[in-house]
């Protein structure tokens, strides 16, 4: 094996270090907690303007997934906000895979400008884990669609230029081949936001459809290819595009809290602190090694599976050491008068069980694993 | 960058698979308790020339998983890491058995559980602030232990004594033996979790493959992304160790780190608990059987604790990468 970057790799993150650590400021990130809007405009910009989207899009300038992982996986380990950017890099890498000539000329510059975001409708209202059994409907009125139903966890929405919208198209065909993607402009006439509110701060989306009528133009690849569409961007996502190293500022945070509280010195303080450093370091590695499938022409489906998995359950469990550790003062809020680590460790306490859930349940990627990598025989559902 | 075996690794690998699967089959593992040593599989093994400075680190690891995947009766880490410091033909031919004891001298010279100890007849410690080695003969038995492990004690005085190099040069032969001991910790989790498959495949309760069941499924999901995690960060301090020049870096801030040292650290903590945790999940899929001596799995349970725990108290180890991360220096800084 051999873990070493290339020197182009190795400049390509050092200019994202550098980016990233100019504009992730203070005042970026007391906004994101006062809005629950978490991304940032600016730093989006500031990337873009460095060729840095352009590079990292799938299917697009390098598009070596290498950059692709060392670009989410920078701005990660900064604690500053990955998915929003993550998802719209994702869709144009999907765009530029499937879209038609329209389409690209539309989405992809405005997300490699740093200028547009897009969220994702998949998961619906009583959809989930089984989204093969989504009821969203979109059909054909003359040239139209007429796209009825809900969506979920649609996050960005309330910000978005698109969203990516999976509906049922034919009810007749087995379940998950009756499906039609389409990238529909949010200020269509009909759509509905609607804020969820969660406990991690950051705010998310239901959004309704209502008689949304929308040209074949905004059909994003064929007629009932709406899954191979979703799996296109679910490969480009999986274990690579952030998510897996959230556990690099909540160490930085404690580590500062420890030092600062005279903790540092408590043995049992340090043999955590070490544990800690040592999963972030693994999920790096998993992470790492799914974006270098991805970079040697693999679909790294199960590895990401795998990478997820650990690497959320890993960060679920070293924020509850650290706000156990840091006892009462660990139930303390941001920038509340004596917080621990002025309040970053219980945030990070309320964030990490989002991880395991967000992107594919813990549940979800155990069945995944158990019958398609380990081979056990399928449960019963 | 190459994140899975080269071409010559996945070779190297599948030739020493195929060795012990043929020459250690699980008979020989049980013939050999409880010294957990077999002469004659040690004869076959030394024929396979892999003692010596020509083998690096790297293919010592993917030699040690198959060690572990078989866990064979043989004092593979030890022997090791001692003849890249000895190089003496002797002990590369494997005639001479080496080891390593994994502690400095206590006050009565003794070198205390020394991992081989019961079979080395030339064992390389610290002692007295230097790293010596000391030729003496074999005890030939061990306290009955957990792993069924040659442990003994050895003492100092009772040998001829030679000093090797300074302190520091223990320091990197422990750590040595920490990412090969991990790599073979990865093979027993590995090995654990395929004879936790099998048996949920065969087994049937309820009219079904007990594997079709949730609950075993989702115990199982959690090992092979930790086994593969744990392989990666083995590699990883391998081949840190392997470099000529020694990396130093150990930003966890920054998540890189290249120091051979906090990474065979990580790799032996992380590989112990993986194996742990597979052997445990993969011994309760098996159900009373996985407490009969007749399975196999509880040879696996007891090597994947003693294995790791003759280095001593994880909590002492993490503590020690403690201070490598966050020197006592910044400590209680402010």
């Amino acid at each position: 094996m051999d873990f070493e970057l290339t020197a182009d790799a190795a400049a390509y993150r050092d200019l994202v270090r550098a980016i990233v650590a100019e504009h992730h400021t203070p005042a970026a990130v007391e906004r994101q907690h006062r809005t629950g809007t978490f991304d940032n405009p600016e730093l989006n910009r500031a990337l873009a303007e460095a060729g840095l989207i352009e590079r990292a899009v799938p299917g697009l300038g390098t598009g070596d997934p290498i950059e692709l992982w060392i670009l989410f996986n920078e701005i990660e380990k900064a604690g500053a906000p990955v998915d929003a950017l993550a998802v719209a890099v994702m869709i144009a890498g999907v765009v530029q895979r499937v879209g038609s000539d329209k389409q690209k000329a539309e989405v992809i510059p405005a997300v490699i400008s740093g200028e547009a975001l897009i969220c994702m409708g998949y998961s619906e209202p009583d959809v989930g884990s089984d989204l093969a059994s989504l009821t969203t409907k979109a059909e054909r009125d003359g040239d139209e669609w007429v796209i009825n139903g809900a969506k979920m966890w649609t996050t960005m929405a309330h910000v978005a230029r698109w969203v990516i919208l999976l509906t049922r198209t034919d009810p007749t065909l087995a379940r998950h081949k009756g499906l039609t993607m389409f990238l529909i402009p949010m200020d269509t006439p009909g759509i509905r936001v609607d804020p969820v509110h969660t406990m991690a701060t950051e705010r998310t989306n239901a959004t309704f459809y209502d008689d949304v009528r929308v040209g074949d133009d905004c059909r994003l690849g064929e007629v009932n290819g709406g899954w191979t569409v979703m799996s296109i961007a679910l490969s480009f996502e999986r274990g690579v595009m952030g998510g897996t190293n959230q556990g690099v500022p909540l160490l930085g945070h404690t580590v500062e809290w420890a030092q600062s509280s005279g903790r540092i010195d408590d043995r049992a303080v340090r043999e955590k602190l070490a544990r800690v450093a040592i999963d972030n370091h693994v999920a790096a590695l998993l992470t790492q090694r799914s974006a270098w499938i991805a970079a040697s022409g693999g679909l790294p489906g199960l590895e990401g599976s795998m990478t997820k998995l650990f690497a959320s359950q890993a960060y679920q469990k070293a924020s509850g050491w650290f706000q156990q550790m840091a006892g009462a003062q660990g139930l303390l809020q941001l920038h509340e008068p004596g917080a621990a680590a002025d309040g970053w460790i219980e945030y990070d306490a309320r964030h990490a069980p989002v991880m395991t859930i967000y992107g594919g349940t813990t549940e979800i990627n155990k069945n995944n694993i158990a019958e398609r990598h380990l081979g056990l025989p399928r449960a019963r559902r | 960058m190459q994140l899975g075996y080269s071409d010559d690794q996945r070779e190297l690998f599948d030739a020493f698979e195929q060795f012990f699967v043929g020459e250690s089959p699980i008979s020989v593992v049980r013939a050999a308790e409880p010294l957990g040593f077999d002469p004659s599989l040690w004869a076959k093994l030394n024929a396979m020339e892999i003692w010596g400075s020509h083998v690096s680190l790297q293919q010592l690891c993917v030699i040690g998983e198959t060690v572990g995947r078989s866990i064979a009766p043989v004092p593979f880490a030890e022997h090791a890491v001692a003849a890249r410091l000895l190089q003496r033909e002797d002990v590369d031919t494997g005639s001479v058995i080496a080891g390593l004891s994994l502690r400095e001298t206590d006050v009565g010279g003794d070198w205390t559980l020394v991992p081989n100890g019961a079979i080395a007849d030339i064992v390389v410690g610290i002692d007295g602030g230097s790293l010596v080695s000391v030729e003496s003969s074999a005890p030939g038995r061990s306290p009955r232990n957990h792993a069924s492990a040659p442990l003994a004690d050895r003492n100092v005085a009772e040998g001829t004594r030679t000093v090797l190099g300074p302190r520091t040069d223990g320091d990197r032969a422990v750590a040595e033996w920490k990412a090969i001991t991990a790599s073979m910790l990865v093979g027993v989790a590995s090995r654990a979790l395929e004879l936790a498959i099998d048996y949920a495949t065969e087994r049937h309760q309820f009219g079904v493959p007990i594997g079709s069941f949730q609950a075993i499924q989702h115990s199982l999901a959690d090992l092979p992304g930790s086994i593969d995690g744990a392989r990666l960060l083995v590699s990883k301090a391998a081949a840190a160790l392997d470099a000529e020049v020694t990396g130093s870096t150990a930003d966890v801030n920054l998540n890189e780190i290249d120091d051979p040292i906090v990474l065979a650290s990580m790799a032996i903590l992380f590989a112990g608990d993986v194996a742990a945790m597979a052997t445990d999940r993969s011994l309760h899929v098996h159900g009373g059987y996985g407490f009969a001596e007749e399975y196999d799995i509880q040879l696996y349970y007891r090597r994947a604790r003693g294995w790791a725990l003759v280095l001593g108290d994880p909590a002492a180890e993490a503590v020690s990468l403690a201070d490598r991360l966050w020197p006592s220096d910044i400590a209680g800084g402010h």
